[in-house]
């Protein structure tokens, strides 16, 4: 089984229990939805012996039991589903939109990334400063209306539970892109809004961290004891595929939805969507306006 | 409750088998990380395999128990105490209303596993009792024990004190490792002399080695240098965000491998080179820091071959006492 064609993935075992495959080494929406396609198609046709389907940015793994699946077998069924997936240009699926109210420049990812300035690449500016800079923009004010302005895919899942890889659904030069820290800090405030190379996220929890801090949103993303409305099924908000829009607040909207959360009131806006790659290719910046309106409809 | 935790010890945590089918989003398999002597205690205190145990890195915990019960301790080689009276490891022994178990210095490994018959009752959470601690989940509390903690039992088992796993089938728990891995995922990443050096070199295991990963320190990795693809950071050694195998070696900045285990991150931005077939991951778990390890190539067949001999070894455990 060779992989002469430019556009075939690249298949590599993970030892007994893993087959890893790269869709491209590039990031690219792309990209992802050939990785989401297959692994669509393989969950509807889920073998025995199949244990974990893993989509990612640009790549899924599966982990399986070589001892109900052969792994040649896995391999083959894999390679058969790439090829009925094809480019996956017209791949559509069911998804939904939800909106992450974030309070930028707040002062606890402030504090924080305030005590780890010797781990930047800019020490005399904030993290939004720099990635304002580097990006071309005049001021900060400009960064966060590109990085609120248009909507995000939840491109990958994981790192810890329930953390949400973004990818924002705009053209190539219109990326933002921002490096990781020079070297990783050890704390990160929980529900902190940050990004690295060209993917936004979420942390979920607190905990060490390289990607630069613009902001913290108020509704929990992951809770482990199931105490919220929108964690009564299960554990973490997000999965691949969600699209996430950020909405831009204050600090008096910020501490009415905080009171909520320790009410345990709230719950995160939301609305099923479908999403076909071809249309959106087609005219982004309409699509993703129409997703808007769906979000925002009452 | 039946067991009250007078002290924790540094790191016990309530493990099982682990957690399957969360992992897309993020949620890792957890359980105990030598699974096979996480089975033997179990098996010994005649409870499931898979019932829940302690997981204690590098001490022992001090437990008072005010209900008479069989417990085994298996794994590293820790001396448990009962009411201060040396008992033997991987045999199961008989405590009464009011014994308090205590535990001796570290001797070989890094990981005991202690059973108690009827297993740790604490909650299931997505079909398993074991603890991840970064996501506050499953467990006691989604976290390590406390003291003043009290811990419950399920319904008996079968327990009977005085079986012992045979010599032949304990671990050797050695300072040296020879650790079997499948190069793979992103090594082409790394220059033949970089390839070279990672299998020729003694690896020292550094004492950031947790349930998450160990992580090895010994020499500098050469990598390929390359114009970066889009969207995966600036240094040699990133790759767009992916999927890490459980097992899996990365290698940020080329220096200081990682080998990931249960508790492992799901995904991120280091190339992969390699990962521990799954008979080897036991024994990775039983390496303390200082132990020297040196990484050898083997491939598919030689890693399906090693899983059917641990398999074949578990069974035999599951004879002994059947």
């Amino acid at each position: 089984m060779s992989s002469a064609d430019a556009t075939s993935a690249r298949y590599s075992w993970g030892a007994d229990e893993h087959l890893f495959v790269e869709m491209a080494e590039a990031m690219s929406l792309e990209a992802y939805f050939r990785s989401m396609a297959v692994v669509t198609a393989l969950r509807e046709r889920r073998p025995e012996g199949v244990l974990e389907i893993c989509p990612a940015n640009a790549s899924y793994q599966v982990r399986f039991n070589p001892d109900t699946l052969a792994p040649d077998r896995l391999e083959a069924l894999l390679r058969e589903i790439e090829a009925e997936v094809g480019d996956a240009h017209d791949f559509t699926f069911d998804t939904r939109i939800v909106e992450i109210p974030v309070l930028y420049g707040d002062p606890w990812t402030h504090e924080t990334l305030m005590r780890f300035r010797d781990r930047h690449q800019d020490p005399d500016a904030t993290d939004l400063e720099y990635a304002a800079r580097i990006n071309g923009f005049d001021d900060a004010q400009g960064f966060i209306d590109a990085h609120s302005g248009a909507p995000w895919m939840a491109s990958m899942v994981g790192f810890v539970a329930g953390l949400p890889f973004l990818y924002q659904m705009v053209s190539r030069g219109r990326q933002l892109e921002v490096p990781k820290y020079v070297r990783p800090r050890t704390d990160t405030p929980a529900l902190t809004v940050g990004h690295g190379g060209c993917f936004g996220c979420i942390y979920s929890v607190r905990g060490a961290g390289g990607y630069q801090m613009f902001g913290i949103t108020p509704v929990p993303i992951y809770d482990a004891k199931q105490e919220l409305p929108d964690f009564r099924d299960f554990v973490c908000f997000f999965e691949p595929g969600d699209i996430v829009k950020f909405e831009p607040i204050g600090r008096e909207r910020y501490d009415e939805l905080r009171g909520e959360v320790e009410r345990g009131e709230i719950s995160i806006r939301q609305k099923p969507v479908t999403f076909n790659l071809e249309e959106f290719h087609a005219d982004p910046d309409g699509y993703n306006a129409r997703l808007l309106e769906v979000l925002r409809a009452d | 409750m039946p067991i009250e935790v007078i002290k924790p010890g540094l790191s016990t945590t309530v493990q099982d088998r682990g957690r399957t089918g969360y992992y897309h989003v993020g949620v890792p398999p957890s359980g105990g990380l030598d699974q096979f002597s996480l089975v033997a205690a179990n098996l010994l205190v005649g409870n499931a395999a898979g019932a829940a145990t302690l997981e204690c890195a590098y001490m022992g915990p001090e437990l008072r128990f005010t209900e008479p019960v069989v417990v085994a301790a298996t794994g590293a080689e820790i001396e448990p105490k009962l009411n201060a009276e040396p008992r033997p490891g991987w045999t199961s022994f008989a405590v009464s209303a009011g014994d308090v178990l205590t535990f001796g210095h570290l001797k070989r490994g890094a990981r005991m596993y202690l059973a108690v018959s009827g297993g740790i009752d604490v909650p299931e959470m997505l079909g398993s009792r074991s603890t991840y601690t970064l996501g506050a989940l499953g467990g006691h509390d989604g976290r390590a024990l406390q003291a003043g903690d009290e811990l419950a039992l399920g319904s008996s088992g079968d327990g009977a004190a005085g079986r012992s796993v045979p010599e032949a089938l304990r671990p050797d728990l050695p300072n040296e490792l020879e650790i079997r891995v499948v190069m793979g995922l992103y090594d082409h990443l790394l220059t033949d002399a970089g390839r070279k050096t990672f299998l020729a070199t003694t690896w020292t295991l550094t004492p950031v080695a947790d349930r998450v990963g160990f992580r090895y320190k010994g020499a500098q990795l050469d990598m390929v240098k390359r114009e970066q693809p889009f969207g995966a950071g600036s240094d040699p050694s990133n790759i767009v965000d992916a999927p890490y195998p459980i097992g899996s070696i990365q290698v940020p900045g080329g220096a200081e491998p990682i080998v990931l285990h249960r508790d492992a991150v799901s995904g991120g931005g280091y190339a992969m080179i390699a990962t521990v077939i799954s008979a080897d991951m036991d024994a990775i778990a039983q390496s303390a820091p200082g132990s020297k390890t040196r990484f050898v190539a083997v491939d598919l067949e030689a890693a399906l071959a090693a899983r059917r001999e641990r398999a074949d070894r578990i069974s035999r455990l599951g004879g002994v006492f059947g």
